[in-house]
């Protein structure tokens, strides 16, 4: 299990030093940051000395090791349009768009495992039909697109749901203020984190329902028949659990890529996230902010697939976590 | 005592156009602690009329006429909840591939016990009591240790042992085995072969051996069915039929064995191959490889009948019967 983890987390930073170079090459290309400090009316003479002592005239690793040196510190350089700490701004959007992806990672797991289990039982059941139908629909509909829909619907002809903002939170600790202790914090959230979730859902009810398609043609499924096991114990304990090994490993790619899917959600929506933040960071060619952004994205990725990565080794024991180590 | 009654069984598969038959109304007995054997080529059908047996058939199989009458009642009329109490109680399975038949994510405990309590009011550690017990009936080395162990943790004859434990969990009345050594070793078959038979015996439990190994069931049945494209074409003494085959059929497999061969010349192999279900010729469907084959074969089916200790269909058989006795007659 040690060894495991210590495989694990050295694995995690050699991809975020990947990470880390890509965003800093991005920021050396990405505008002049001398423009976006000084303006226009400065003279020649007083930008060379300043892009002297902000180093920008070093070689390019030089340049990236102090970078990653400070990155290493919390110090993701300084927003040039909030003049903050780029860090700070990103921790402050941070719980927002962390509440949607939960939100909409209730949404999907609650929902797509019982539809994907109903659909793979009942494979000619009208209902399954119907399900099946909506799931092409959800996925081939763009998210801003049911976004702006679901908007026009509920907010704006029935007027049943707020469509805009995060509405009433309530305040946990440090930067964190929270949707879900309030009425209105649940109204606000539940049309962002219902289109967030309008094309994983689907997805994940047709990845499913094949998987368990597959699982129930099996001998040991036929085998479990055989002994005279009721249906119910057959579907949810021989026949899910390995339905699910493979979703897991999906699953933990795609709540990272719904990370970068709130960009969308949260701008149709006026959420005040990261994800409207970075779009905003790129129209002022914020350049701090952006790089920060992507690191901070690709932490979280990270961190989630390691972490499912250790509960795939819990749920299959054909995986033991220590001979993984080795 | 008739523990299994098989009468004019017909399963079909459905298909897009017409469904095609895959059993022909087959019918045969089994005795109380009988063991008996089912031989033929592949796609004879005889896995079919084990899951039949059970009403286990994947689709699109479907038992189309016919009964199975297990201890006195029609199996093919029961409900899905009855037939259910009957399986793994009443009749068990033995499936041919151990590395397949268990649950790779249950513990070897967790598939005992659930079997025990899905048909007797036990607590777990009671279940858990009898699955040691039955563990060490099968001869499974630390048995207490095998409980918690995954399938993935043993070897396959370990695994087709646990199997034929978890077969015999609630003492049936009948197993049917699926080709339980095909998938093994050489060297364990033997051992498997060995216990399954030890077991039977000891429990008088009626046994359904599906195989295609004569060698085996001329060691472990009573009696044999030999089946072609469907139907059973020769049944009888186990001895009788691998001594003195009657059916055309029946000879070729026999006469195919290694060792009716010399070493170092050819085995004499049946020529040509089984009929396909939606290829199956008019008459006989052994004619197209019979050297016996006549007319009378490409036009009809033949009736069973019995020929000294055998019950065979085949005309041939019939003539040289008819024969006999108008020879014996004008004597």
């Amino acid at each position: 299990m040690f060894a495991y983890l210590v495989k694990r987390i050295l694995q995690a930073i050699a991809v975020m030093l990947a990470i880390s170079m890509i965003g800093f090459a991005i920021q050396g290309n990405l505008g002049d940051p001398l423009r976006e400090l000084l303006g226009q009316s400065v003279s020649e003479e007083v930008r060379q000395q300043l892009r002297e002592d902000l180093g920008l005239n070093d070689p390019f690793l030089v340049q990236y090791m102090r970078f990653l040196g400070n990155a290493l510190q919390g110090d993701l350089g300084t927003s040039y349009f909030f003049k903050e700490p780029a860090l700070e701004v990103i921790l402050k959007k941070f719980p927002a768009t962390m509440e949607l992806v939960f939100g909409a990672t209730l949404i999907i797991v609650g929902l797509s495992v019982p539809l994907g289990v109903y659909t793979a039982i009942r494979p000619n059941s009208i209902a399954s039909k119907v399900i099946m139908a909506l799931s092409i629909v959800g996925i081939s509909i763009p998210v801003f697109l049911t976004a702006i829909l679901m908007i026009y619907l509920f907010a704006v002809e029935l007027g049943w749901m707020p469509s805009f903002g995060r509405g009433e939170t309530v305040h946990v600790f440090g930067y964190w203020d929270t949707n879900f202790l309030s009425a209105d914090g649940w109204a606000h959230i539940i049309m962002p984190s219902v289109a967030l979730s309008s094309i994983m859902l689907p997805l994940f009810v047709r990845l499913i329902r094949a998987e368990m398609m597959d699982v129930l043609q099996s001998e040991y499924v036929r085998f479990a028949r055989a002994k005279g096991i009721a249906p119910w114990r057959i579907y949810f304990i021989h026949a899910l659990k390995n339905t699910m090994l493979p979703v897991i490993t999906v699953g933990g790619v795609q709540i990272g890529t719904m990370v970068a899917y709130t960009i969308l959600t949260e701008t149709v929506f006026s959420w005040p996230g990261m994800g409207s933040m970075f779009l905003e960071a790129v129209n002022r060619v914020d350049t701090p902010l952006i790089v920060a952004y992507l690191i901070v994205v690709g932490f979280i990725f990270v961190i989630t697939n390691t972490i499912v990565d250790l509960i795939y080794g819990l749920v299959n024991p054909t995986v033991k976590l220590s001979r993984m180590g080795a | 005592m008739t523990l299994l009654s098989v009468r004019d069984l017909t399963v079909k598969f459905a298909t897009r156009n017409e469904p095609v038959t895959a059993l022909h109304g087959i019918s045969f007995d089994i005795a109380q602690g009988e063991r008996v054997g089912v031989v033929g080529e592949s796609g004879a059908g005889k896995s079919i009329t084990g899951f039949a047996l059970m009403n286990l058939l994947s689709k699109p199989g479907f038992i189309d006429s016919g009964q199975i009458l297990f201890e006195g009642q029609d199996v093919t009329q029961m409900s899905d909840r009855a037939v259910r109490k009957l399986r793994g109680n009443r009749m068990a399975m033995i499936f041919q591939d151990p590395m397949v038949t268990l649950n790779p994510v249950l513990t070897i405990g967790q598939q005992m016990i659930e079997t025990l309590r899905a048909h007797r009011r036990l607590s777990y550690d009671e279940a858990r009591q009898i699955a040691l017990v039955k563990l060490k009936g099968v001869y499974i080395p630390s048995p207490e240790e095998r409980l918690d162990q995954y399938p993935h943790e043993l070897s396959g004859g370990m695994r087709q042992r646990i199997v034929i434990a978890i077969a015999l969990l609630l003492d049936p009345q009948l197993i049917i085995a699926d080709e339980p050594t095909t998938a093994l070793d050489v060297t364990i078959q033997a051992d498997i072969m060995e216990l399954l038979l030890e077991l039977c015996r000891s429990n008088m439990v009626g046994l359904m051996l599906i195989t295609h190994d004569l060698g085996v069931v001329s060691q472990v049945t009573e009696r044999t069915l030999v089946m072609y494209a469907g139907r059973i074409i020769e049944s009888g003494k186990t001895r009788a039929i691998i001594n003195d085959p009657q059916h055309p059929y029946t000879q070729g497999l026999i006469n195919a064995l290694p060792q009716q061969t010399p070493p170092g010349t050819r085995l004499r192999q049946i020529p040509g191959s089984m009929p396909t279900l939606s290829m199956m010729p008019s008459g006989c469907p052994f004619n197209p490889r019979c050297e016996l084959a006549t007319d009378l074969c490409r036009a009809n089916m033949p009736d069973i009948t019995q020929f000294g200790e055998v019950q065979v269909a085949c005309h041939e058989v019939q003539r040289l019967q008819a024969d006999l006795n108008t020879a014996e007659a004008a004597q």
